[in-house]
């Protein structure tokens, strides 16, 4: 199976996980990762600049209409949700808070589930509320591959017990075990894709 | 399994496109070049809340049902909105802006997509600190009639007050908010003088065109919920309807980069995105 976006979704807490998982990847790291952080409203873009200077890959706050590449991640801007148009594009939207959040993990997980289906993993990270839960049973009925972080490990645990229980995950792991497993499945799409482009040169 | 969730998709998608096109062709409102996921995620949450099945459901209580309509209509329209939104663009618009308009002896201003009229009765209190109200035309539209109603009341509930309070103080506000509105139980009624230069329209930025020469636009998170052809159409319908060297004020996350007017404005001011439509010598 290869994948063509991962979504993660984080709150309380969010920041250091995300910081961990993002510079544990490796800078030929090519699937795109879209990340919903909750975030006071009035805050500035500090996170995304702060991860792209410590991470190999492109790190950005998400802008209206962009193109999803690989190799970038993107964080959704403050008092926004991003949502993922079917041409694999990124929408923002002001419309009211969802779950008391805006950006809405749900929203993320929900729009990009129409546009990757079964092509799309979704991470749920530590937090204090049950956010994400529903987005990531979407992207399970699609037959995504889904992932949490380890309650246990988590700084709070709310959000993950919440996102286990609602969508029964094929993973529960670490934030070390999920770079790991996010390594693998970018090598092994990758070769995947090496194969298809012989047998289209082949053709 | 999951093939089926790939068609059941597909077949939404073209249940989107339908209905769209009916509620174009019955109503006169167009939402076919809106962002696709908006315009889907919106639908989708009315069929879960109707109990419907399908959004073809969806679409004959639509048709059928002119009540129903309004209630689409409502879902469709995002009416977000607060005093003083971004206290830092007010602020630009009053070291950038508001000076030159100063230089007029008279002046029109047009929110477009004004909704509920907060950001209208907030750049009032603008011109009003300024001196420069009574020379101003202030024209505010919106599609949606039911936010015009209440934008035309100028009556807001109290609860968000001591966040727009905060807001006022960070755009440059020169007095105290409460000089601008009398509180009454849960309510805050603003300062009626504030009306006294204003009109609310109904105008459809997608459909109708140019009504005015005007010397600032202010359009804010409109665009957003638009594709890129239709948000190319708003911006020149924008520019047609600046005077030479008239501002444009957009919302923190909309720009003119990508789009077919770019190099028609001067940027005034990248982080607030006020520009400014460039002299065209004849």
């Amino acid at each position: 199976m290869s994948y063509k976006a991962i979504v993660i979704g984080a709150s309380a807490g969010g920041f250091f996980a995300l910081k961990k998982l993002i510079t544990a990847l490796p800078s030929d790291f090519s699937i795109p990762i879209l990340i919903v952080q909750h975030i006071s409203p009035t805050s500035d873009s500090y996170m995304a600049k702060h991860l792209n200077k410590l991470s190999g890959l492109t790190v950005k706050e998400a802008d209206e209409k962009e193109i999803i590449k690989p190799g970038h991640v993107y964080i959704a801007p403050p008092n926004y949700h991003i949502l993922i148009e079917e041409d694999c594009t990124i929408s923002l939207s002001t419309s009211e808070k969802k779950n008391y959040s805006r950006p809405s993990i749900d929203i993320l997980f929900e729009t990009a589930t129409f546009a990757y289906g079964e092509e799309l993993i979704g991470i749920v990270l530590t937090g204090a509320n049950n956010d994400g839960s529903s987005g990531l049973l979407s992207i399970k009925n699609s037959g995504g591959y889904c992932i949490v972080q380890d309650p246990d490990e988590a700084e709070v645990d709310t959000m993950p017990l919440a996102a286990i229980k609602t969508s029964n995950p094929q993973k529960i792991l670490t934030i070390e075990g999920i770079a790991k497993l996010l390594i693998k499945i970018n090598n092994a799409s990758k070769k995947q894709n090496k194969i298809k482009k012989k047998k289209k040169d082949i053709n | 399994m999951y093939s089926d969730s790939k068609d059941i998709n597909r077949t939404t998608n073209i249940e989107i496109d339908l209905i769209l096109e009916g509620i174009f062709n019955k109503y006169g409102y167009d939402f076919r070049n809106y962002s696709k996921a908006h315009v889907k995620r919106r639908l989708l949450n009315r069929l879960t809340t109707s109990k419907l099945n399908s959004i073809s459901e969806l679409q004959h209580k639509v048709l059928h049902e002119p009540g129903f309509f309004e209630i689409i209509l409502r879902d469709l329209s995002i009416n977000v909105t607060e005093m003083f939104r971004d206290p830092s663009f007010y602020l630009a618009l009053r070291n950038e802006v508001i000076p030159i308009l100063k230089t007029y002896p008279f002046f029109k201003v047009w929110h477009a997509g004004c909704s509920t009229g907060e950001e209208v009765y907030s750049f009032a209190v603008v011109l009003k600190e300024e001196g420069i109200y009574d020379r101003a035309q202030i024209y505010a539209t919106d599609f949606n009639h039911d936010v015009l109603d209440i934008a035309k009341k100028g009556i807001f509930p109290i609860d968000r007050i001591k966040e727009y309070t905060y807001n006022y103080q960070a755009s440059g506000g020169k007095q105290s908010f409460s000089d601008y509105y009398m509180a009454n139980y849960d309510s805050v009624i603003y300062d009626q003088s504030l009306k006294k230069n204003l009109v609310f329209a109904e105008h459809n930025l997608v459909t109708d065109s140019v009504f005015a020469e005007v010397n600032l636009i202010i359009c804010r998170n409109v665009l957003i919920y638009f594709n890129k052809d239709l948000q190319n159409r708003v911006i020149d319908l924008f520019h047609d309807s600046l005077i030479n060297g008239g501002f444009l004020g957009l919302g923190s996350k909309e720009t003119l980069q990508f789009t077919t007017k770019a190099n028609s404005f001067e940027i005034i001011n990248n982080e607030e995105k006020v520009y400014k439509k460039k002299i065209i010598k004849k």
